[in-house]
């Protein structure tokens, strides 16, 4: 029996909070070959083609920021704090420092992070891609992260997050505030490809004006010790839409605690949440929370659970409703492999275990938005090998 | 002789401990094609799930033999590589598995032109979308028909392939159930019907309620399951006629 323990908390004591730099690389192809697989396993193009930006920061060190786009801003948070005085009204403004253990760490100990920010009116012609890269062994990376999406302004991010391949120990607390303005649209898609004993405690919180879009995408479909995240977004302005969806695997032994939570504030706003987890081994806890606080607002959650071997699948679909007049749902679903599908794809011509493959990649297969299509490749590969090891 | 493409003898089959199926006994032929007519519930569908050897349905006695082979208790994958294809009177839904997957896993190793048998059957809009999923009755069953064309089983297994179709499918389908088992007059006409007939190998079952499915396609011989036994085989059109008039009543005299 497999039992939910609260208690994968982590003892911030235990890791390090200082690293040794790591040298500035002007061109991405000049990366290590070990660390440049890492890179792009979770998304990061080493040529930098069809992207408009990038940051990659190695534990404390940025160790290459650039931009290729006039009105797009890539830059580390320190760098964007002395450009920009203005910026200490975002900082800290979505989420309170105090939040949590994680959060204060991040206050009181940081290390980076990137600012990226669309001007008016500017709309990305691709993304720009991120990583956060642990590679010291016990090391806490504590970063906070900005995004503004400026009115009018379309921007995509593709960030990863990964750790090097000996790596045994290590704590990421990302704490990130994004801020997407009248009219603007924000695609952010975030990859994660920790290590077996890696602890991860991101902290996102958005708001979105009137008119404003927000489409995030998570996938994490490789090992991770603990994962633990519910980031909030705030629809708080007219006809303000947000869509999360998620793809997440538990291996065995893996801890997931994956959510995301929809407050809708103003009439008209929309939000949607899809998510799509498979366990095998490990425990998933798949959370999802819909609040509606004016009437005339649409919210739907959609949590689908597979167990394949064995493992633990707790979905908790919320809805809050605190006036009348809003349109809420949800559908939860957690269970096994349907055999009747199995059997189906059999009756084609094709044995019992290609039949379960092929229905286990369909599953992870959400249609996700605004992917460049090496990525999606890329995506279908590892979601491929994947699920031959779970089998 | 003529070489028996199906061959069931004296087959009983249980379904959740209750037998469904009492004593059946059927050939098809090499290149014929034959209907099953039957009340609801008679156990036509467990006929053919067991047919092609789904779960649940447990055969106690008799035995099947396709092509000569003792598929009785063979898994189902292999039986549909022997050569039998199903269409499903409701197949179930598979997120994310693109229709154009599964129309390329039913061509096995066959080279085959999917957007082309698309277009054949009015599915081209369907090629990306999830398998039956919000399919309307027609369109599931033309999607079944898509996913066979690619197969080319040489035993086709229809259910019901009328129900909840409209008037506008079931041509397209009567027509594709034809090109399906070379009974169709609008192929290309370079031989004479007697070769066309003669060269036939393709055969079929076809499972229907209404009967309406006649209408469109032609049939070597029907047969009727009443309460798990086959208690009629002659000319599918008389027995419809007979079942028209005077309903499945008369299929309890006869086994009297």
């Amino acid at each position: 029996m497999y039992t939910i323990d609260d208690a994968r908390d982590v003892n911030l004591e235990n890791y390090k909070v200082d690293a040794e730099d790591h040298a500035y690389i002007d061109n991405l192809s000049q990366i290590k070959s070990t660390d440049a697989n890492q890179l792009l396993d979770v998304g990061v193009d080493t040529d930098e083609n069809d992207r408009v930006g990038s940051f990659i920061q190695k534990d404390k060190s940025v160790i290459h920021c650039k931009t290729m786009q006039d009105g797009i801003e890539v830059m580390s948070i320190s760098q964007a704090q002395e450009k920009h005085g203005w910026l200490s009204d975002y900082i800290w403004k979505n989420i309170s420092p105090d939040t949590d253990k994680f959060t204060s760490q991040a206050k009181k100990k940081p290390h980076e992070g990137y600012f990226i920010r669309s001007l008016p009116g500017v709309k990305t012609e691709h993304p720009v891609q991120s990583c956060l890269y642990i590679a010291k062994e016990g090391f806490s990376q504590n970063v906070h992260n900005v995004v503004i999406a400026e009115e009018g302004s379309e921007l995509h991010i593709i960030t990863g997050c990964a750790t090097a391949p000996h790596l045994v120990s290590g704590l990421h607390v990302g704490v990130s505030e994004f801020y997407v303005k009248k009219g603007a649209k924000l695609i952010f898609t975030m990859i994660h490809d920790w290590g077996e004993k890696i602890n991860v405690r991101p902290r996102t919180v958005t708001r979105v004006e009137e008119g404003g879009l927000i489409i995030s995408n998570y996938i994490s479909l490789r090992p991770v010790g603990s994962l633990q995240m519910y980031p909030t977004t705030y629809l708080n302005g007219k006809g303000a839409v947000a869509r999360f969806n998620s793809v997440l695997v538990a291996n065995k032994g893996d801890f997931l605690d994956v959510g995301s939570r929809i407050v809708l504030n103003a009439p008209d706003t929309r939000a949607e949440i899809i998510s799509r987890s498979i366990t095998s081994g490990g425990t998933i806890i798949a959370r999802g929370d819909l609040v509606g606080k004016v009437s005339g607002i649409k919210a739907h959650l959609e949590c689908k659970g597979l167990i394949l071997k064995d493992g633990l699948m707790h979905a908790i679909p919320e809805l809050r409703a605190y006036v009348p007049g809003v349109e809420m749902s949800h559908e939860a679903a957690v269970g096994k492999i349907d055999q009747r599908e199995i059997e189906y794809l059999m009756a084609r011509g094709i044995d019992e275990d290609e039949a379960i493959s092929t229905i286990v990649r369909g599953f992870l297969n959400v249609d996700i938005e605004g992917l460049p299509p090496g990525l999606k490749n890329k995506l279908e590969k590892i979601i491929s090998e994947t699920q031959k090891d779970m089998i | 002789m003529v070489n028996n493409m199906l061959q069931i003898e004296e087959l009983r089959v249980e379904v959740g401990g209750k037998t469904i199926l009492k004593n059946v006994n059927m050939e098809i032929p090499e290149g014929e094609t034959h209907v099953l007519f039957g009340p609801n519930g008679s156990g036509k569908t467990s006929l053919m799930m067991t047919l092609m050897g789904f779960s649940g349905y447990n055969v106690t006695h008799g035995k099947i033999t396709f092509k000569g082979e003792d598929i009785t208790y063979m898994p189902i994958h292999e039986r549909a590589r022997l050569g039998i294809g199903v269409s499903f009177q409701r197949p179930p839904t598979i997120n994310g598995l693109k229709t154009r997957s599964i129309v390329e896993i039913s061509a096995g190793t066959r080279s085959v032109d999917v957007e082309e048998l698309a277009k054949q059957l009015n599915l081209s809009d369907f090629l990306d979308r999830d398998v039956n999923n919000n399919f309307s009755g027609g369109e599931i069953k033309r999607s079944e028909l898509l996913q066979l064309m690619a197969q080319q089983p040489d035993l086709v297994l229809l259910d019901e392939p009328e129900s909840g179709v409209d008037l506008e499918s079931i041509v397209l389908i009567g027509d594709t159930i034809n090109l399906l088992l070379r009974r169709g007059i609008k192929h290309p006409r370079e031989k004479p019907h007697r070769e066309i007939v003669s060269d036939r190998t393709k055969s079929a079952l076809v499972i229907t309620h209404t009967g309406h499915i006649l209408n469109y396609i032609t049939a070597d011989n029907g047969q009727v399951l009443y309460d798990g036994v086959l208690c009629c085989s002659r000319n599918a059109r008389e027995i419809l006629k007979w079942i028209r008039e005077y309903g499945y009543k008369e299929c309890v005299r006869c086994t009297l």
